[in-house]
This record gives structure tokens, sequence and C-alpha cells, in this order.
């Protein structure tokens, strides 16, 4: 049984002219970790709006086919039922930002869940630190860099352990390297907790590494499901305008010039293995 | 011209958010602000244009003081957009949007509406010229927020991360724009934590930590300083990272871009062939 699932899912938001995401009928397995990507207002972030229940219950307009997660029908249950299963981060962090503290930001979801007080304090501070935000702790949010806003966002998600994470471009806002370190952590939680990741994402050179399922979207529609290795190296990604991996790439231009490697890159390690070997036989 | 002279700045909660920044950057140059989340690029940046004035130091545009002018006299040379579009919109459609900024500066009706018709057609706007901004996707209202400016062709663009929620063919654009308005003369200032963006422009990198500057040079120098990035939380560009990976077969250090790769690669080959 998927942990999501959706059927000919068709959203039309209240006023608009036309729907902004399309029959999309996907399933994600617990434990998986989802990278969904595609052209920007390809309906992604609208997509993930359903997942949660912002879509139907706060947005209002018109939905036709089934959206279940976590057994639930997401148009029978309301947003804080479903929020205990699903987490969310938020495109712009500072919309999800609005304690007077950064700490109480973390803590306001886990209160929510009525998580017990000592739990809470570990939680909290855990999560602080997995960000680089610790320090911070007592800082007003609206008085936060866009990044450390961003972390902070990051941060409450992580804290409160969903069994679905959904992150909208956490990268956005994030310097490449706590990018890079947040993710080791939220691979980390996926390895061990099997929590489910779905990650929205443009720039794919620091994630592609951990996805084992990739949905692409175009113009409201999934045009691409499957495993990352063929969709990255597919003609139909690059004529999409899909980010694929520099070290994927460099893999394909390298095979127009009569280079062949046989298996295909999706991260600096795996490239660098197989040069070594091309250049040590040749 | 922007020249900032030993600038400090704290705000009122008393974070000293810059610590003696000094930096001049001459007309025509294109450079790109790098560094850590909280390093005070941001707040660098929007000295530019007089949003804020330093606590210490000074801050010269074109040679005028911007204690000594005002935002909105600094604007027209100044064009800034912010890091988080929602900050800087607030009109009730896209067209007006990025009209605002033209009727404000005085332009004729007739090229007002021209100018529309293209900051529209270059940001793949056009079809969402009587939306509201608030209705549109992330990746578009910041391309909102950058027509608005690119609108006025201000001489001096400062673009704080305008690569957010673009996709690669938006963002490719937008680069190809940046550097063409470039070429034509215009200073660009981009802040960014776009590694990949900046490799393939090759710009001034100025490497920001802790409200100071720690580094400043050419791209491919800079983003292929290993211990440098990892001072300024950056992470090598991909392509970089795989030739650190073989720096043990010899290969010269600044390869940052895909095709500049290949030429290397392709030359390599060659050589072992003969
Ligand atoms: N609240 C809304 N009301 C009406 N239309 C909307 C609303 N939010 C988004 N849209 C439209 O729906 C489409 C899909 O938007 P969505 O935000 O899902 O795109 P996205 O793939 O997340 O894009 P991006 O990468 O730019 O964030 C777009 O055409 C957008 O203009
Ligand atoms: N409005 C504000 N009030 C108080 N402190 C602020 C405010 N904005 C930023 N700061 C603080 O000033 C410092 C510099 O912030 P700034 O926004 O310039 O960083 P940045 O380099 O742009 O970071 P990012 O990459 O996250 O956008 C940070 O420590 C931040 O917390
Ligand atoms: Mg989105
Ligand atoms: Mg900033």
């Amino acid at each position: 049984m998927p942990i999501i699932e959706t059927k000919d899912l068709t959203y039309t938001y209240q006023g608009a002219t036309k729907p902004s995401i399309r029959e999309v009928s996907i399933k994600i397995e617990k434990g998986e970790f989802v990278i969904l990507t595609g052209p920007s207002g390809c309906g992604k972030t609208t997509l993930c709006r359903c997942f949660n229940g912002l879509i139907p219950h706060f947005y209002t307009g018109t939905l036709n086919g089934t959206i279940n997660v976590a057994n639930l029908d997401v148009t029978k249950h309301q947003i804080h039922e479903l929020a205990r299963h699903v987490g969310f981060v938020f495109q712009n962090p500072e919309n999800q930002l609005f304690a007077l503290s950064v700490e109480k930001d973390v803590a306001f979801a886990l209160e929510n869940l009525g998580t017990p007080r000592a739990e809470m304090q570990e939680r909290i501070e855990w999560a602080l630190k997995a960000v680089g935000a610790y320090e911070l702790r007592e800082r007003a949010p609206h008085e936060l860099s866009g990044g450390q806003q961003q972390r902070v966002a990051i941060a409450s998600v992580l804290a409160m352990q969903p069994n679905v994470m959904i992150l909208d471009e956490p990268t956005s806002f994030l310097d490449p390297l706590t990018a890079k370190k947040i993710f080791e952590v939220i691979a980390e939680l996926n390895e061990q907790l099997g929590i489910t990741v779905i990650l929205v994402e443009h720039r794919l050179d620091l994630t592609a590494q951990y996805a084992d399922h990739v949905i692409i979207m175009d113009e409201g529609k999934v045009v691409l499901d499957g495993n990352p290795r063929d969709i990255f190296n597919s003609e139909e990604a690059r004529l999409i305008g899909v980010g694929i991996p520099k070290a994927t790439r460099l893999f394909q231009i390298l095979k127009e010039d009569g280079i062949n490697i046989k298996s295909v890159p999706i991260s600096s390690a795996e490239a660098a293995k197989a040069l070594r070997r091309i250049l040590k036989h040749d | 011209m922007i020249e900032t002279k030993d600038v400090y700045f704290t705000y009122p909660n008393g974070v000293e958010a810059l610590k003696g920044v000094s930096l001049l950057i001459n007309d025509g140059e294109f450079v790109a602000i790098m560094g850590q989340n909280g390093a005070g690029k941001t707040t660098l940046v929007k000295h530019f244009n007089g949003l804020l004035k330093p606590t210490k130091g000074e801050v010269l545009v074109d040679s005028i003081n911007t204690r000594e002018t005002s935002v909105a006299k600094l604007a027209r040379n100044v064009g800034f957009v912010f890091q988080n579009p929602d900050h800087q919109l607030f009109c009730e459609s896209v067209e007006e949007e990025i009209a605002f900024g033209l009727r404000n500066f005085g332009f004729e009706e007739s090229l007002i509406k021209k100018r529309v018709d293209w900051a529209l057609n270059l940001l793949d706007l056009t079809k969402y010229r009587q939306t509201s901004p608030f209705l549109l996707s992330g990746g578009e209202r910041k391309r909102v927020a950058l027509a608005s400016v690119l609108a006025w062709d201000p001489k001096t663009v400062v673009l704080d991360e305008p690569t957010i929620g673009q996709d690669h063919r938006q963002k490719e654009k937008l680069r190809q724009f940046i550097v063409q308005l470039n070429t034509q003369g215009k200073t660009v200032v981009v802040v960014t934590h776009d590694v990949e963006f900046v490799a393939e422009s090759n710009p001034r990198v100025v490497l920001m930590s802790e409200g100071k500057i720690v580094a400043d040079g050419l791209a491919e120098k800079i983003l292929t300083d290993e211990a440098l990035l990892t001072k300024a939380s950056i992470v090598p560009p991909q392509i970089s990272q795989i030739f650190l990976q073989l720096s043990d077969l010899g290969f010269p250090a600044n390869i940052i871009d895909v095709y500049q790769a290949r030429d290397v690669l392709l030359k390599r080959l060659e050589a072992r062939r003969k």
C-alpha cells in the first residue's frame, strides 16, 4: 500500500481559467526519497498542497480525482489531522514563521502534536543543531537573513519527524555547504526511520544522489515517473529543460564525441570514478 | 561606480552584520557576492541604493554619499531586486507591477507600454499580464520582481538571489541576459548561492564571511580553492568536484564548466592515443 497515491487528480484554483494540475496519477511508497521537478509554474507546489490538505481545505477551487495520504482520504480529513503525518517546508520560509522566537517556532508544531515536555526540548535542540541554527534560538524569526529563516523552517519540520516530509525548494535560500549538511541529515532520517521524503528542487547537483524515485511534471501533467538514472539521462528530461546533474550532462556530451561511459553518473564521485577508468584504459 | 569605505552596520537588535567592508565596484563590472547564510550579503547590497545607511564608514554611488541623497533618487540608477519577491510586489496585476516604476520615473505612456511588453516577454510572463502577482508560483513571482526593475533599464542592477525558484531554462535565459547587459556596459551585482550559475558566467567573485570580505577574484580561481570555499560555506561546482577527485592525474585546477571539462578530457585522450 503506497503512502501517497493520487488517481486522475485535477485541480483548478478559484477564479483560474484552467487547471494547474491535470490527471495526475502517482504512487509514492513508504520510505522513498522522491525528487519532484519540472519547469517553473508546472504545478509542483500545487501538487504538494494536495498532500497536506491545503488543497482542498484552505485553497478552495475545483478538485477531481482522489488523493490518499497515509491511508487517509485527504478530502475527508482536516489539515490538522493530516499534519500528524505530513510535515511541509514552504517555498517561502517567511510564510511559515510567526512566533516571537526561533525556539518557539520550532516548539509550536510539537506542542500541537502533544509531544511530552522533556522530549520536546531534546528534539528542538537536535533539530536546531542539525540545521546550524542553535545559536539563533532566542532571535526573532523576522530579524533573520533569508537563509537563516529557511534553516529554522526546516528545523521545525525535522523536529516533528513526520511520516512524510515535503520540502518545497528548500535549498533556494541556503548556502551550499549548509544545504549539503541538511540533506545528509534528511537522507539519514529517510534511511534509518523510513521517513518518506518528497523534495521539490530545480538544482539537482546536490540532491540527485539521494533520490530513489524521480517525478517530472510539465504544464500540470506528470510526464516522467521512475528511476533517477534513466530519467536524468533521458532526452525528454533535457528537452523539458530540467537541470540534470552536471556529472550526467558531462557524460552525455562526451558520448556525442564518441566516448562511452557505461553506467550513467549522477554524482561527482561516480563521474570521477568512471573517468579514471577510461583515462587509464585508453 | 559603487564604493564602500570601511562600512560597519548594526541592526537595531544589536546584531553587527557588517564589520569593516571596503569594496570598489567599477562601472561595467559583473560581480557575484557569495558566502554563508547570515554573512551580511543582503545587508551590504542594501547599502548600494541607500536602503540602509552605514552605522560607520561611508558608501559612495557615482561619487555621491548615500547619506546625502534619497533612495528615490538613487533608484533610477541603481535598480534593486529583493531576495524575497514578496517584499517588493504590491500591485493588483503583473502589468501594473512592471509599469509602476516606469510611471514613478516619469516615462511617457507610449514608452511605458513598450517597456512593459518587453519585460513581460523577457521573463516569460506575457500570459500573466492581467494576473495578480500573489496568485503566481514562487518562481513566477521572482520573475515579476526582476521584470519590474529591469523594465526601467537602470545603469546598475543589484539582484539578490535572482535564480531563486527558476528552472534550468529560465535560469539560462536570465544568465544570458545578464551577460548581455554587462557587455552593453551596465554594472551587474548579483548575490547568489548558485555556484553552477556563477561557474557558467565566470564573473568577479566577492566572498563574504561573518560581516567581512574574505576573498575577491575571478570565479574560476575562487570556486576551485577548496579551503577558501569551506570557509565561506560553499561547495565547489560539480564539475570542479570531479576534477578535484582526479587531481593526481595532473589536470589544471580551474575547470568549472562542462564544456571546459570536455575540452581537457578530449585533449588528454587524444594525447594518449598518439
Ligand atoms: N493561489 C493560486 N491561485 C491561482 N493560480 C495559482 C495559484 N497558485 C499558483 N497558481 C498557478 O498554478 C500554476 C502552478 O503553480 P505552482 O505554484 O504549483 O507551480 P510550481 O511548479 O510550484 O512553480 P515554481 O517552480 O515557480 O514554484 C501556475 O500557472 C500558477 O500561476
Ligand atoms: N531585519 C533584521 N534585523 C536584525 N538582524 C538582521 C536583520 N536582517 C538580517 N539580520 C542579521 O544580520 C546578519 C546578516 O544578515 P544578511 O541578511 O545580510 O545575511 P545574508 O548574507 O544575506 O544571508 P542569506 O544568505 O541567508 O540571505 C545575520 O546575522 C542576520 O541574522
Ligand atoms: Mg513552487
Ligand atoms: Mg540574503
